[in-house]
């Protein structure tokens, strides 16, 4: 057998106007596991789709070789059969049914066609066990978190007895600890003998666990090399085509006075009564002042902001001040009229409206400001002007303002969502995760844009998961940890490891 | 030489929204291929001024309700009660017309609120208190027929007094349709010189002038051609012009105001609409509210047209209306449709029924070819979807 279990050779994809893949070439040997990085857009999803077989034989040029034999996929099926088994980014579980049901969805073990249960039960718990998850097979998906979700896909995966294995983005909406889990187990398939494709953009685990790292920008392939002989700055400068100097782009800016405060919020679980999510947490805010909330995923950051936003659907208390004063906020429309503007969490699901325009985004939350009469026409001109003043502002790029927004690259997407929060005007911004899943480029131009705002005197509230943008970019962070504020840093001389600590439940202050 | 070419094509395809509207043209095409059809299966019987104003009557009471509807479908709801909506509504108004002597336009006034105040309340469950619209308004499809044959007896009633007839019989004289003709057309010249002006105000880019020159031509020649045919045979009529204003009025509040915006925001993504300070609530009440206002219009319309009101009026008129929008392009995922496209697709309905039953096809036909329009209409959008 050859050495390599899959070879890709001059790989070429032609969506309408766009060469998504130029000519790739790929290859990867038996039993290690595979880094392939890029910006988005980059064309790593498109290769990992024609692999998998969601583009068909035929919708491309170039020839695939698997285990030495010529690889022709007519559906994802096909795929499976052969060993190839794709976790994407987005989770592909079915909520509403068991983990049991899930990881066996498609090939339920049957006698005569009807379910036996009882074998699927034993095989779902040897597969979890074998990787030492704690996870009742018999419990709704629905239920569970999106790391252990995200487990319970890659056990489905396995039971398909995979051999290669690829995995996009996997850990983008982990916590530490979760992303710790994976890793593990990722090295312990190796152990196995299973093949692995990992496209990530976080490049400390690629430095981790990777034993080769791909690099593809543009549709073409940069370069692919032993990841002994590489270092982050040089996959990023690969990925980027330049070099970086500094990841994160700190600038000096003043910060005032206290302006606004948030004192014993309490959040409540939608679903069970009187199980707080949130406890007891306060805090205040300089104008100015770009605050860090850290934490794992579960510890109620979310719900906190989003309750102080008036977007949460359950119950909360707790009292906010605005300037010395109370103010009382129902609903994000109330937010808004007092300033404060929250970039969700999660873009394409509460950010966008995909079928509406990059115009039509940029202003929905701000149409007030353009009514010219009664009967609320909306002056055009006035908001055509703001908005590409804005795209220039913020660098948008767009071939047109009435391009819809689903057309645009995830960081371009992100920088559209930050665009319609800034035409509110706000005093305060509110930012849930706002570089996940964008690319280096994309990432580097919003905190740049960040900085620039904190220097007009907006305040920022950032919500990451990533600890080394928390530490760089926040001039002071609070931690949080199963609901409860943990603890509070001025970013002074602070360590991943300190604020780590602090998110897993032990209490530590430096001031 | 080749770049040039290319970057005028784009301006053309900019300005003149040929790129955004391909669903909708292949519409009007589609249209005027059924047309032709039956202009040569009736030897030209089809296309007189006679039967084109016919036409234009039949497809009024379905246009009304799709334009209605297809605000509802945008919002990614459903009303499928529409239909009982129009029979009460209209029942209403020929009872207090003809049983309590009451005047015409009272009664048309009374008819209205009351289709307001039946929108409010499919509304009220579907916003206020989370009831699927589906089931609200399956269950206000039953309720609402049913107390039409309960305040009715049962019987169909009948005669109108003459200025209910009015509105659904009366025409234009050729005179007053050309004086409308010629107003509408200044108004054309006025609102494009007046937006240019406006755009060159705001420094924004201007589309060529020869783009507008065109735009006003083909509007001036269309606006002629219909009142010119229409006035060969009696005139416009009223019902027609109704259905016109409401399109004209409801297109632009769709495009051009921000209730309009809020509502396409809704459809496409609600939880983003949320989050942008939308009152998602509210709207959806008010848009129940307009499709039963719109649903009386069109009840009263029916009612006036017939001189009567019977139990089954408008029975099945809410599937007619959901098809007319949804050939017209709405998508009933929601964010998508236009008022022009559901008008465009309530006269495609019509003309399949009035061009069959011209060719004295046996009645059942029409059902079946309906059917098969509707489903090769959505078939088409998703293969051009897929492309």
């Amino acid at each position: 057998m050859s050495e390599y279990i899959l070879e890709m050779y001059n790989i070429t994809k032609e969506f309408p106007g766009i060469k998504a893949l130029d000519n790739v070439s790929f290859k990867v040997k038996r039993g290690e596991i595979h880094a392939l990085c890029g910006e988005n857009g980059a064309g790593k999803s498109t290769l990992m789709k024609i692999l998998s077989g969601v583009y068909p034989y035929g919708t491309y040029s170039g020839e695939i070789f698997y285990n030495g034999e010529k690889l022709i996929l007519h559906s994802i099926r096909d795929a499976e059969r052969k060993g190839i088994a794709i976790i994407y980014q987005e989770l592909a579980l079915i909520k509403e049914l068991s983990v049991k049901e899930n990881i066996f969805m498609g090939n339920e073990p049957n006698k005569n066609g009807i379910v036996d249960f009882d074998q699927m039960y034993i095989n779902a718990k040897k597969i979890l066990q074998q990787f030492n998850l704690d996870i009742d097979p018999n419990t709704l998906v629905k239920n569970l978190g999106v790391g252990q979700q995200q487990l319970v896909e890659i056990a489905k995966a396995l039971s398909k007895s995979a051999s290669l294995l690829i995995l996009d983005e996997p850990t983008s909406s982990l916590t530490e600890a979760d992303v710790e889990i994976l890793l593990k187990i990722l090295k312990k398939l190796k152990e196995n003998g299973v093949t692995c494709i990992y496209i990530s953009h976080k490049l400390d685990e690629v430095m981790e666990i990777a034993d080769t790292v791909t690099v593809i920008r543009d549709g073409k392939t940069i370069g692919t090399d032993s990841a002994k002989n590489l270092t982050k700055e040089k996959i990023i400068s690969m990925m980027v085509g330049r070099e970086l100097s500094q990841l994160y782009p700190r600038e000096k800016h003043f910060i005032g006075e206290v302006f606004f405060e948030v004192k014993d919020f309490n959040v409540y679980d939608t679903k069970i009564q009187n199980r707080r999510i949130v406890k007891n947490v306060s805090f205040k805010l300089r104008k100015g002042e770009i605050l860090g909330i850290a934490g794992l995923i579960g510890a109620g950051r979310t719900e906190l902001v989003s309750s102080i936003f008036g977007s949460y659907p359950g119950k909360w208390t707790g009292d906010v001040y605005l300037e010395g004063k109370k103010i009382i906020i129902r609903n994000p429309s109330d937010a808004l009229k007092y300033g404060i503007a929250m970039v969700p969490e999660d873009r394409k699901k509460e950010g966008l409206i995909s079928l509406m325009s990059v115009k039509e985004n940029m202003t929905i939350s701000n149409l007030e400001n353009y009514k010219k009469n009664l009967i609320g026409t909306i002056n055009e001109n006035r908001e055509l002007l703001d908005v590409k003043d804005y795209i220039k502002k913020i660098n948008i790029k767009t071939s047109h303002f009435s391009t819809q927004v689903k057309n645009l690259s995830g960081g371009n997407q992100q920088k559209v969502v930050l665009a319609k929060n800034l035409l509110s005007k706000p005093k305060i911004l509110i930012l849930d995760e706002p570089t996940r899943g964008i690319d280096v480029g994309a990432k580097y131009e919003i905190y740049k844009l960040m900085f620039s705002l904190a220097k007009e005197g907006i305040s920022i509230i950032m919500i990451s998961s990533e600890l080394p943008e928390i530490l760089g970019i926040s001039d002071r962070i609070i931690v949080m940890h199963e609901g409860e504020k943990k603890g509070e840093f001025e970013n002074k001389n602070v360590t991943q490891e300190m604020i780590m600590q602090c998110a897993i439940g032990g209490r530590s202050n430096n001031d | 030489m080749i770049k040039s070419d290319k970057t005028e094509k784009d301006i053309i395809k900019r300005f003149s929204g040929l790129n955004l509207n391909i669903k909708l043209y292949t519409m009007v095409l589609a249209l005027v291929a059924i047309w032709i059809i039956f202009s040569v299966a009736t030897d030209g019987n089809f296309i007189t001024p006679r039967n084109i104003s016919n036409l234009l009557r039949q497809t009024t009471v379905t246009g009304i309700l799709a334009i209605g509807m297809v605000f509802v479908i945008i919002a990614g709801q459903i009303d499928l009660s529409v239909g009982s909506l129009l029979g009460l509504t209209g029942g209403i108004a020929a009872i207090l017309n003809v049983w309590y002597n009451l005047n015409g336009l009272v009664s048309i006034f009374v008819a209205l609120i009351i289709g307001i105040l039946l929108g409010l309340w499919n509304g009220w469950w579907v916003a206020y208190r989370n009831v699927p619209a589906f089931i609200v308004t399956l269950a206000g499809l039953l309720v609402f027929r049913g107390i039409l044959i309960g305040i009715s007896k049962g019987y169909t009633i009948a005669p109108l007094s003459t200025d209910f007839q009015f509105i659904g019989q009366a025409y234009l004289t050729p005179s007053s349709g050309y004086i409308l003709g010629v107003v509408a057309v200044f108004l054309v010249i006025y609102l494009v010189l007046n937006s240019r002006k406006t755009k060159a105000k705001y420094n924004l880019e201007l589309p060529p002038l020869w783009i507008d020159m065109l735009k006003i031509a083909i509007l001036i020649f269309f606006i002629g051609l219909f009142i010119f045919i229409l006035n060969l045979y009696i005139g416009v009529p009223l019902s027609v012009l109704i259905l016109l204003i409401l399109m004209l009025v409801f297109s632009y509040i769709s495009s051009k105001t921000v209730f309009g915006r809020r509502v396409y925001a809704i459809g496409g993504n609600v939880e983003a609409a949320k989050l942008s300070g939308i009152d998602v609530k509210k709207i959806t009440l008010i848009l129940f509210a307009l499709n039963g206002l719109l649903a009386a219009f069109a009840g009263v319309l029916l009612t006036s047209t017939l001189n009567a009101a019977s139990v089954s009026a408008g029975q099945n008129a809410e599937l007619d209306a959901i098809a007319a929008s949804v050939i017209g392009g709405a998508s009933l995922s929601g964010g998508v449709g236009t008022v022009f496209g559901a008008v465009i697709g309530a006269l495609v309905m019509a003309s399949i029924d009035n061009g069959m039953s011209m060719l004295n096809s046996p009645p059942f036909w029409q059902f079946v070819v309906k059917g098969m329009i509707l489903l090769i209409a959505v078939w088409v959008d998703v293969i051009s979807k897929n492309k």
